[in-house]
């Protein structure tokens, strides 16, 4: 191939807890073709150049949602990121922002995680249905309102992008937010009262400040910051309903 | 070393491993389930599943109908028995999927919508629109949550079974994150790790897909069983071998080789119509299609790309607004890694590894030859897809199977208590050694990518959509080298903190044991069936020899032992196996026979 020849600086944030006192840059020179993607190089880095590396990848086609990482400070998946963007001034990539590293490019995942166990994401059905009487009816349009915050891959790119969750973890963040919107905006679904109890604490809905830039840098289209925005306006009628609507005040 | 004492350990937590960890749970809430992957369950290979899951639905098809679409596809070699389970079960088992939350595509009406797959007589595929895995995996594991009896182990690595008189007794692992071994008894143990498609160069599975319980089950004893038929999938991205889903066909798409010609109406798949009609042309089996590819190639009537010989998917004519509709991620990839709009420009596609259609060998009910051991999904062969997989049958054996493993995990391991403690806990130290000396090898000189690298070019070589005894015998040599430099192996890190090149080099030894299965399976078998063709003098198929599952036997540092097994057949004599216009003639003939039999 003719553009075999080309060689592009990669430089990666390093980070050995067992010898690194605190983060330190390494750079790579590695050949590339214009078809190569972030990750490509990478791989190439571990194969040929330094075993001890560290990332974590899998399917290749940005669905299993691994190797979100900081490329030239900005929140992507280094497999449909592709190098020769970068080409010829080079790249930088670290590990995505906001959250602990645990070593090299590799982030702690658990604290998502937890937030994600905690919604309840998962059907608590409205009405009781057996197998026998078939799946639950539900139109197109039905589907339509939930399936685009079903398509979170759980790359954590907006929790890297979220200012808010730079400034205060606790904070439930966008992609969890908008599964729990998932499931709320369902037919299926009867357990709104009981996510939303979450859903409107502090670490909830009204932690956002409508930055936005979760819905930026999703590479899936999911757009949490509607999922938030959405659930604003419902906590803000709800909010009035419970003082107008007899019975509703206790939920 | 930590223990854990579970009663069901399950190692995997793609849709086989969560579908059976509910399944125990269901079974019995007082049971403690040890769910153990070396990835986050959202991240294991289910994920990248896309055109769907079939199961009878309309009321113009019907379970026989699925039963012979299925064994026909599968070349005879299919357990008929499980066959008939699996092909009974699968609705149910949607309907269960739908329940969680999985959202189905639906038709107006509200009812869910099925799609075209190749070689299915009848629409039965239930869909997602293009990431039927995907949705399947989060709403299983999303749905996992709810059970308090569930204990995940998230990034753990499994190295080895725990076998102790004369049963399987639970697993060793490591902890990614620390590199500390966990002791993990268990009274029954279910492998749900997935297939072994990184052993070829150009596949569409992520690199987690190494083999990990296939090799793990082998070196116990457990024999792997058709380890030679490996699924090529016909559209496949060049370079990388990203998966273009059947579904594109499925819903209409073309193959065109370098003159525009739908190609293969020359291979017995035609007559070419405009418009898709099931069994026939691009609705073909996947073996077909992509031996079609090999011969297209030959003719010197594929198109030259920068990564080789393509061919032309062609969904044009499908318009812009159904393909994002229907097939949102194949734009997504098409136009992202190749800077191709299929509403405007054909996609260039060629055939690739994609599904292991052997495996761990099991009953019908998923248990191993060795007690207390079970295993399901694309790792399993519990006798389903026999020498050729028909698209959509994989995601229903998850959960149909999954099911099954959990309920019989769950009743063998309420029978049983853990036996000899002592004993099993020496084992463990003795894995963690072995383990241990992987990465604590100073003197090693082989780079691991190198051998990796070597093995995967060399099974596309000699393994690949044709076969002659000569390239085979060649890589068998090749692989016989291979596990020698592999014995040399240097790692770079030697840090216990997610030290994935560790990790990366017990992988190879697992891809390399496996890959010798495949290899020698596929030189002992004299004919050609489904997947598995020969050029060399074995053209045909020889029922009187081979209607029979080969079994791949461990022996050490040997080369694998090769026995047989029989297949059950129960209403389904081994026939011809034709598509087209030609399947449709063979099916009125045996229609005629039939009811001349009757009468």
């Amino acid at each position: 191939m003719a553009d075999a020849e080309k060689i592009i600086e990669i430089e990666v944030l390093r980070y050995r807890p067992e010898q690194d006192k605190e983060p330190v840059l390494q750079t790579y020179k590695v050949p590339f073709t214009d078809d190569m993607s972030v990750l490509q190089g990478l791989q190439y880095i571990k194969d040929y150049l330094d075993g001890t590396v560290s990332f974590r990848w899998s399917c290749r086609m940005a669905i299993c949602g691994s190797c979100g990482m900081m490329i030239e400070g900005k929140p992507k998946l280094s497999c449909k990121t592709f190098l020769r963007e970068y080409y010829p001034q080079g790249l930088r990539v670290e590990a995505l922002a906001h959250l602990p590293i645990e070593r090299d490019l590799v982030v702690d995942a658990a604290d998502f995680v937890a937030k994600l166990e905690r919604i309840k994401p998962y059907i608590i059905p409205k009405e009781a249905r057996t197998l026998e009487q078939g799946e639950y009816l539900q139109t197109p349009q039905q589907r339509d309102m939930y399936e685009q915050f079903s398509s979170c891959i759980n790359c954590m790119l907006c929790y890297a992008a979220c200012p808010q969750y730079g400034l205060n973890p606790k904070f439930t963040g966008p992609g969890v937010l908008a599964l729990l919107h998932r499931y709320n905006a369902d037919s299926r679904d009867g357990g709104q009262d009981e996510r939303m109890k979450l859903g409107y604490a502090d670490e909830g809905f009204w932690g956002c400040t409508a930055v936005g830039y979760c819905s930026e840098v999703c590479p899936k289209g999911v757009d949490p910051a509607n999922a938030i925005n959405q659930n604003k306006m419902n906590s803000a009628i709800n909010y009035f309903t419970r003082f107008v609507t007899p019975g509703r005040a206790d939920k | 070393m930590e223990v854990f004492q579970a009663d069901v350990a399950i190692v995997g937590a793609g849709g086989a491993g969560l579908r059976a960890a509910i399944a125990v749970a269901e079974t019995d809430p007082k049971l403690k389930i040890a769910l153990i992957s070396k990835v986050y369950p959202m991240r294991s290979h289910t994920v990248a599943a896309e055109g769907g899951a079939a199961g009878v639905t309309r009321t113009d098809d019907s379970l026989d109908y699925h039963f012979d679409d299925t064994v026909h596809g599968g070349d005879w070699l299919c357990e008929q028995d499980v066959v008939e389970y699996f092909v009974a079960h699968a609705h149910e088992e949607l309907v269960q999927m739908e329940h969680w939350g999985c959202p189905w595509s639906r038709n107006d009406d509200g009812h869910v919508n099925v799609r075209a797959f190749g070689g299915m007589k009848i629409e039965r595929t239930w869909f997602a629109a293009d990431k039927s895995g995907f949705h399947m995996l989060h709403t299983l594991f999303q749905t996992s949550i709810k059970y308090p009896s569930i204990k995940r182990f998230d990034e753990y690595f499994c190295t080895d079974l725990m076998v102790e008189d004369g049963r399987c007794q639970g697993v060793l692992a490591i902890q990614i994150a620390t590199g500390e071994f966990t002791l993990i008894e268990a009274k029954a143990v279910i492998i749900a790790t997935g297939g072994a498609g990184r052993v070829f160069r150009e596949n569409t599975n992520g690199g987690i897909v190494t083999g990990d319980g296939m090799a793990l089950a082998y070196r116990h004893g457990v024999p792997l069983r058709d380890m030679e038929f490996m699924q090529y999938h016909p559209t496949c991205m060049p370079g990388t071998g990203l998966l273009f889903t059947e579904a594109c066909r499925g819903e209409g798409g073309f193959l065109l080789n370098k003159d525009g010609y739908r190609y293969l109406q020359d291979y017995g798949l035609g007559p070419a119509e405009p418009t898709p009609r099931n069994k026939a042309m691009e609705l073909g089996p996947r073996d077909r299609l992509s031996q079609a590819f090999w011969h297209e190639k030959k003719k010197g009537r594929t198109i030259e790309g920068p990564h080789g010989a393509v061919v032309n998917l062609d969904l044009r004519h499908l318009g812009a607004a159904k393909l994002h509709e229907r097939l949102p991620l194949i734009c997504e990839l098409a136009e992202e890694f190749l800077g191709v709009d299929p509403a405007h420009t054909p996609i260039p596609v060629l055939p690739a590894v994609h599904y292991t259609m052997g495996g761990i060998t099991a009953d019908g009910k998923t248990a191993a030859p060795l007690p207390g051991l079970y295993s399901v999904g694309e790792c399993s062969s519990v006798g389903i897809h026999g020498a050729n997989r028909l698209g959509s049958n994989s995601l229903t054996e998850l959960i149909v199977f999954g099911k099954v493993a959990g309920v019989e995990a769950a009743k063998f391991a309420k029978s049983m208590a853990i036996s000899n403690p002592g004993a099993i806990k020496k084992q463990a130290e003795a894995a963690q050694a072995r383990a241990l000396g992987v990465v604590t090898r100073s003197d090693g000189k082989e780079r691991l990518a190198v051998l990796r690298t070597e093995m995967a070019q060399s099974m596309e070589d000699g393994c690949g959509i044709y076969r002659l005894q000569a390239d085979m015998q060649a890589t068998c040599d090749k692989l016989r080298e291979l596990r020698e430099r592999y014995k040399n192996l240097k790692i770079d890190d030697h840090s216990k903190v997610y030290n994935t090149e560790w990790l990366l080099g017990i992988e190879l030894g697992y891809l390399l044991e496996v890959a010798e299965a495949i290899i020698y399976s596929a030189l002992n078998r004299k004919e050609s069936r489904g997947s598995h063709q020969r050029l060399d003098g074995y053209e045909k198929r020889d029922d009187v020899n081979f209607l029979k599952h080969s079994l791949a036997y461990y022996t050490g540092d040997g080369a694998p032992r090769i026995e047989y097994g029989e297949v059950k057949i129960t209403k389904s004599k081994p026939g011809t196996r034709a598509y087209g216009a030609a399947g449709e003639k063979a099916a009125a003939e045996e229609r005629e026979r039939e009811g001349a039999g009757n009468g």
